[in-house]
């Protein structure tokens, strides 16, 4: 029970604790502490087996942590992983086994060792007050006004400290500038509204890299497609960061039932039922992959994102607000499916300037 | 005379046995697990008398391997009320007209054919032909109409497959429904795609070919039949399992996590309660 | 002057004799350390297993810092594009890859120790977080924030906070598919910022995504900075810790102004000691024997390809949750021509704000309901504090409903449901399930409260039926002793506030009474309902009459008055 006293109620208008409703005042108000509970024995204070038992077991288990530790370096001297998939996992599982007896003998011997036969009287210390004493607490203040005075700077130096505070402000702009400008490349966020995609540009298999023809893409189809690169540009950076924005998926259905398509007035962006859309989920950015051929339905997988590739990549679920912009595709004249243009809107999540 | 004393005492023990045996069991028939028995006697017996006497599901004949003949009567016996006495379709359910031997090797070696329940999609489930049926329903339908027949063995050898490039086509292609391993994966509406590790080489190409139900088609322009069967040969070398130990399903990080508080905070919390607790 | 050497005012001290006596007496006279011995050799710590959490959590970062020492040994983060070369795994032998992503196959496959030191890395972060939430509510349960541990709660708080970023920066490094697109959805919550998004997109990847900055950017906060600040801040913590003294559960003996427990040197030394062995032993375990993040499953990354069971490791579900959660419908708003997509911003900033913003401010709220200054070093049994405890549980419900939502897929195809019901479902669970919680959570505690009452007043049932002679027929209870009666005893049921009135005694309003009436409102909002401990005047009046429960006239009253809406049934 706590001796703590409330601090005296406050006249100004400081909330206050109401003293316990119904509380009488007067002896034995409330139950006294019984003081610490009486030490019962351990097995191992009153019988002498029980802890020769005790540290026995104790010596056992440093024992067995010593074996642990032997087994593990036989295990990695004898025992290399060959790479395949048992030989890894039967190293890793000997090297393991090794080390995890040679740290949980230490372990269990030392707790056992502690419970069984390390003294388990119960001790008692006082606690005090957190707060300095009210002495220490003057002369601190003291100490500092001391400093204070001696610092030159009491009264009214107002130039000075302004340009004290002034400069110590402004310092750190010094390396922050330099340090966040350069670190984030050429800034140019015009960048995410445009794509690689270029007017005759070919439609290519992801990732070997063939172009598809038109009469390949059968109804009931999907292809995963990226444009038309050398190999060469395929083994760089820029090629990822460029096939982040420009992967599409392209799918075949019955003319009759593609209901919408994104085309404008007098344009045609799909192909005899083929139809491409941006494979950026336009929630936050992951791959929309998988395409249900019987419902016509595109479904994301990091946060259910439904997107109804018949009716213009409308969304029908899910977390994303807007549809999956369309890559208009045409035919060249080798049979070989191209863009005609890059995409009419930014792909992907969206951003404060989208629209501007 | 001896012989008829002993059986009359003998009679008599098991008259008396019986009578032991009878008074036993009125005696018992109060007991409060009596229904329970009952119950159990009950149902073994029905299960036993529809099983000597329910019809067998097939036709037990043994048939020359696509035989057509056989093919259109199993046809028109366990297909045609739903799929249409010349498997044109009907209303809601497509025609077979075209998708070839392999689809119907695919559907009916997986049991997924014929569907018995309703539901979001057919499930695999033991199939209810043997394989000299199956190779004679997918002979009449291939006569139909042109499609996509059943792969050569060596068309789905996975020795003979690459299962690194199978591993690239299989991660742009399939993992987003299969899973990275193809452990299964949910698809809306109550659809998923199954887990693949117990789905027959055969099978796996012939899925891909056909397209079954919310599954796309990958015809031999998109995956080419090398490719398919470097697929073939990346899913059979993950059956060896997780080289870091067990896998725990496949299934990524939330079955990790899973197991981390169930296992791991669970013996951690243990060994603080062993530890914290007064010795005896 | 005096030019002797030694100070002649003070006794020399004798000499040593043994090697330790001689060391310590070297180190003594260059460091004083003689005065942190006296300290601190057979300083007291209460024993409890739930102290031990905390433990858990500071040893798996020590296991952390000694397996994340093996592998940088190995691990090259850069994202330099090579072929790997190697023969196994078998999936990867020729693919182009990330220099990140080939230095983690060599040492998984090539290294020996090498996988098993990943996953004991991997388990180990996982149970990091793990024991830092379970601390948390223990801490949280028992009161443990109040006065003067305010500030160690918020070291804490940061603490789990910087073990997130850790956590997320570390299993990006591999450079994989499976955390690249989450590195793609951390991107697209960037961009959705108003204002200082795509900048800050630019910022972190230093161009656009994914661009070839961001590993080595992750590696030097994960390696260094949120380590250096982890470790600065845990000394922080402990030194809270030991300065103020650990606190204790109620008991016979303790109070706020001692501490009843076993000295460090041997105790707690060999048990602390034998509690890293066991949890870097059990890590190891894990490592050995149950495999995790297989990257060369998942790929390095690419943008194009995804995997079903696309979620972060089980820390983050809730983000993860939240975000599956939001619906898109109307969600994303254009101002003057510039977009600001609700849907990305609400469960991915303002979720998880609220979420933190209750954990800070919740120490200082409850002491401005309670208007209790003073110092507390006794812990409250949860039941105690039905509404702290109630809030506690409703917070958790949140928490959990959010991470289960993050793994709405395998619930799916794990119980055959539709993901779109699953997503409706916890929908509307998310906004329920907190508020149903905390309720039945509260009245259990005011339950077991009550339960206690009638222990205390009228003893254990013991079983012996008696029949008078007057025929009644009543259960003797045997009373509970010193020790179990304390138990049920001490603790304080505080009555809402009280404030001023609203005008003087001149009837002039004073400022601050509005402020003053909302504080109360909201402190009758936690202590409207009571139960009040029994005194020894409830004890004797129940006890008056023999075995028999009745009170009458008077007691009843006294009892009724100090103990708010408790009603006793018999």
């Amino acid at each position: 029970m706590s001796e703590n006293q409330n601090p005296p109620a406050d006249t100004s208008h400081e909330v206050t604790v109401a003293p316990e409703a119904g509380t009488a005042v007067g002896p034995a108000e409330r139950f006294t502490d019984p003081g610490i509970p009486e030490h019962k024995h351990r097995m191992t204070d009153t019988d002498p087996r029980a802890a020769k038992r005790a540290e026995r077991t104790v010596t056992f288990l440093f024992v067995l942590s010593v074996l642990g530790t032997i087994g593990s370096i036989v295990a990695y001297v004898m025992v290399p992983p060959d790479g395949t998939t048992s030989g890894v996992r039967l190293s890793t599982l000997l090297l393991g086994l090794g080390l995890a007896v040679s740290l949980l003998g230490i372990g269990i011997a030392g707790i056992h060792w502690a419970k069984a036969l390390m003294g388990d009287r119960e001790m008692v210390q006082e606690r005090h007050p957190l707060a300095s004493s009210d002495e220490t607490r003057a002369e601190a203040v003291k100490d500092l006004n001391d400093g204070l005075e001696d610092s030159g700077v009491v009264g009214r130096r107002g130039v000075l400290k302004g340009a004290f505070f002034g400069a110590l402000a402004l310092f750190p702009l010094a390396i922050a500038v330099p340090l966040i400008g350069s670190v984030g490349g050429d800034w140019n966020i015009s960048k995410f509204k445009h794509t690689m995609w270029k007017q005759g540009m070919r439609l290519a298999i992801d990732p070997s890299g063939r172009p598809i023809k038109a009469s390949d893409v059968t109804v009931g189809s999907v292809f995963h497609v990226v444009p038309e690169t050398t190999e060469e540009f395929r083994e760089t950076h820029e090629w990822i960061t460029e096939k982040s924005k420009a992967v599409v998926l392209m799918v075949r259905l019955n003319p009759e039932d593609l209901r919408t398509d994104q085309s404008p007035e007098g344009e045609t962006w799909s192909h005899e039922g083929i139809v491409a859309y941006s494979k950026i989920c336009t929630h936050v950015g992951c791959p929309v992959a998988l395409y249900e051929q019987q419902t016509h339905h595109l479904l994301c997988p990091c946060h259910q994102s439904t997107f109804d590739i018949a009716d213009s990549a409308k969304v029908v679920f899910g977390p994303a607000n807007r549809r999956l912009p369309q890559l208009p595709i045409t035919v060249d004249s080798d049979g070989y499916l191209v863009a005609q243009d890059d995409f009419a809107e930014p792909i992907g999540p969206s951003f404060w300037e989208r629209l501007k | 005379m001896r012989w008829h004393r002993f059986m009359t005492e003998k009679l008599k023990h098991s008259q008396r046995d019986e009578d032991i045996f009878v008074k036993a069991l009125a005696a018992r028939r109060h007991h409060r697990l009596a229904p329970v028995v009952l119950l159990l006697l009950a149902l073994l017996t029905t299960g036993g008398v529809y099983a000597a006497l329910a019809p067998s599901t097939a036709n037990a004949e043994t048939v020359s391997t696509a035989d057509i003949e056989t093919g259109k009567k199993l046809f028109q016996a366990n297909c045609a009320t739903c799929h249409g006495a010349n498997a044109q379709g009907t209303d809601g359910v497509p025609s077979l007209v075209g998708v070839g031997a392999a689809a119907v090797d695919f559907q009916v070696s997986t049991g997924r054919m014929p569907m018995q329940m309703s539901g979001p999609q057919a499930r695999a489930k033991p199939a209810q032909f043997d394989e000299e049926q199956t190779a004679a329903l997918a002979g009449y339908v291939a006569s139909l109409g042109a499609g996509p027949a059943i792969p050569t063995d060596e068309q789905v050898d996975a020795t003979q497959g690459d299962p690194s490039n199978g591993m690239a086509l299989f991660r742009t292609n399939c993992a987003m429904c299969h899973n990275a391993v193809g452990a299964g994966g949910a698809l809306s509406e109550g659809k998923f795609a199954p887990a693949l590790w117990e789905t027959s080489e055969r099978n796996i190409y012939q899925a891909m070919q056909t397209g079954p139900q919310s599954m796309p088609v990958f015809n031999d322009a998109n995956i080419t039949p090398d490719e398919k069967r470097d697929i073939i040969s990346f899913l059979v070398e993950q059956r060896e399992g997780s080289a870091g130990g067990n896998a725990l399903g496949a299934l990524g990080p939330v079955s990790e996590g899973l197991w981390a508080f169930a296992i791991g905070l669970g013996l951690l919390i243990g060994a603080a309660v062993w530890i914290g607790a007064k010795s005896s | 002057m005096s030019t002797a050497t030694h100070d002649t005012t003070r006794e020399a001290p004798a000499e040593p004799t043994t090697p330790i006596g001689k060391a310590a007496d070297y180190l003594d006279q260059r460091t004083t350390i003689g005065v942190l011995v006296k300290e601190f050799a057979r300083k007291v710590f209460p024993d409890h297993w739930s102290f031990m959490l905390g433990e858990i959590a500071l040893f798996s970062f020590v296991v952390l810092i000694a397996s994340g020492f093996f592998l940088t040994m190995f691990f090259e983060p850069s994202m330099a594009l090579t072929t790997y070369e190697g023969e196994h795994p078998a999936n990867m032998h020729g693919q182009l890859m990330s220099v990140a992503f080939s230095s983690t196959l060599e040492m998984s496959f090539e290294v020996r120790g090498g996988l098993l030191m990943r996953q004991i890395h991997h388990w180990a972060a996982l149970i990091f977080m793990a024991s830092i939430v379970v601390h948390m509510m223990r801490v949280f349960f028992t009161g443990a924030f109040r006065k003067p541990r305010e500030l160690n709660w918020i070291v804490g708080i940061i603490l789990m906070i910087l073990g997130l970023g850790a956590g997320f920066t570390g299993y990006s490094l591999p450079d994989d598919v499976l955390s690249g697109n989450g590195l793609r959805i951390t991107d697209g919550v960037i961009k959705s910022i108003p204002l200082i998004g795509s900048p800050l997109s630019y910022f972190v990847f230093g161009g656009e995504f994914p661009g070839h900055h961001i590993v080595p950017r992750l590696f030097t906060l994960h390696i260094f900075v949120i380590p250096g600040i982890l470790l600065a801040l845990i000394a922080l913590h402990l030194f809270l810790m030991v300065l103020q003294k650990h606190t204790q559960y109620p008991g016979g003996g303790r109070t706020d102004k001692n501490v009843v427990g076993y000295p460090a040197a041997p105790v707690y030394v060999a048990k602390m000691t034998g509690n890293f062995f066991i949890v870097a032993g059990v890590l190891t375990l894990m490592g050995a024997t149950m495999s995790i993040n297989n990257v060369w499953n998942y790929g390095p990354f690419d943008p194009s390809p995804v995997s079903a069971g696309a979620q972060p490791d089980w820390y983050m579900l809730f983000l993860e949750g939240s975000l599956r959660l939001m619906p898109g419908q109307g969600t994303e708003w254009v101002i003057g021509g510039f977009t600001l997509p609700l849907n990305v911003l609400v469960p991915a900033v303002v979720i998880p704000g609220i979420l933190f913003t209750f954990l800070i401010v919740y120490p200082f709220l409850e002491a401005r309901v309670t208007g209790d200054k003073r110092e507390h070093h006794v812990l409250d049994r949860p039941r105690n504090k039905p509404v702290r405890t109630g809030l506690g549980v409703g917070f958790l419900a949140a928490f959990i409903i959010l991470a289960l939502a993050g793994s709405n897929d395998l619930i799916a195809t794990h119980f055959g449901l539709s993901i779109n019901s699953i997503t409706w479902v916890f929908r509307i669970l998310i906004f329920v399930g907190p508020v149903f919680a905390y309720y039945i959570t509260k009245r259990i505690c005011l339950g077991l409260q009550r339960k206690d009452r009638e222990l205390v007043l009228h003893g254990h049932e013991s079983g012996r039926i008696v029949r008078f002679a007057n025929g009644e027929y009543i259960e003797v209870h045997t009373p509970l002793d010193e020790q179990e009666r304390w138990l049920r005893v001490n603790y304080e049921a505080p009555a809402p506030l009280t404030i001023a009135p609203k005008t003087d005694a001149r009837g002039v309003k004073r400022k601050g009474y509005a402020s003053d009436k909302r504080w109360q409102g909201l402190s009758r909002f936690f202590y409207e309902d009571r139960v009040s401990p029994v005194t020894p005047a409830e004890v004797e009046a129940a006890h008056s009459h023999g075995e028999h429960d009745q009170l009458d006239g008077s007691e009843r009253q006294a009892v009724e008055a100090g103990a708010g809406t408790t009603s006793r049934e018999h």
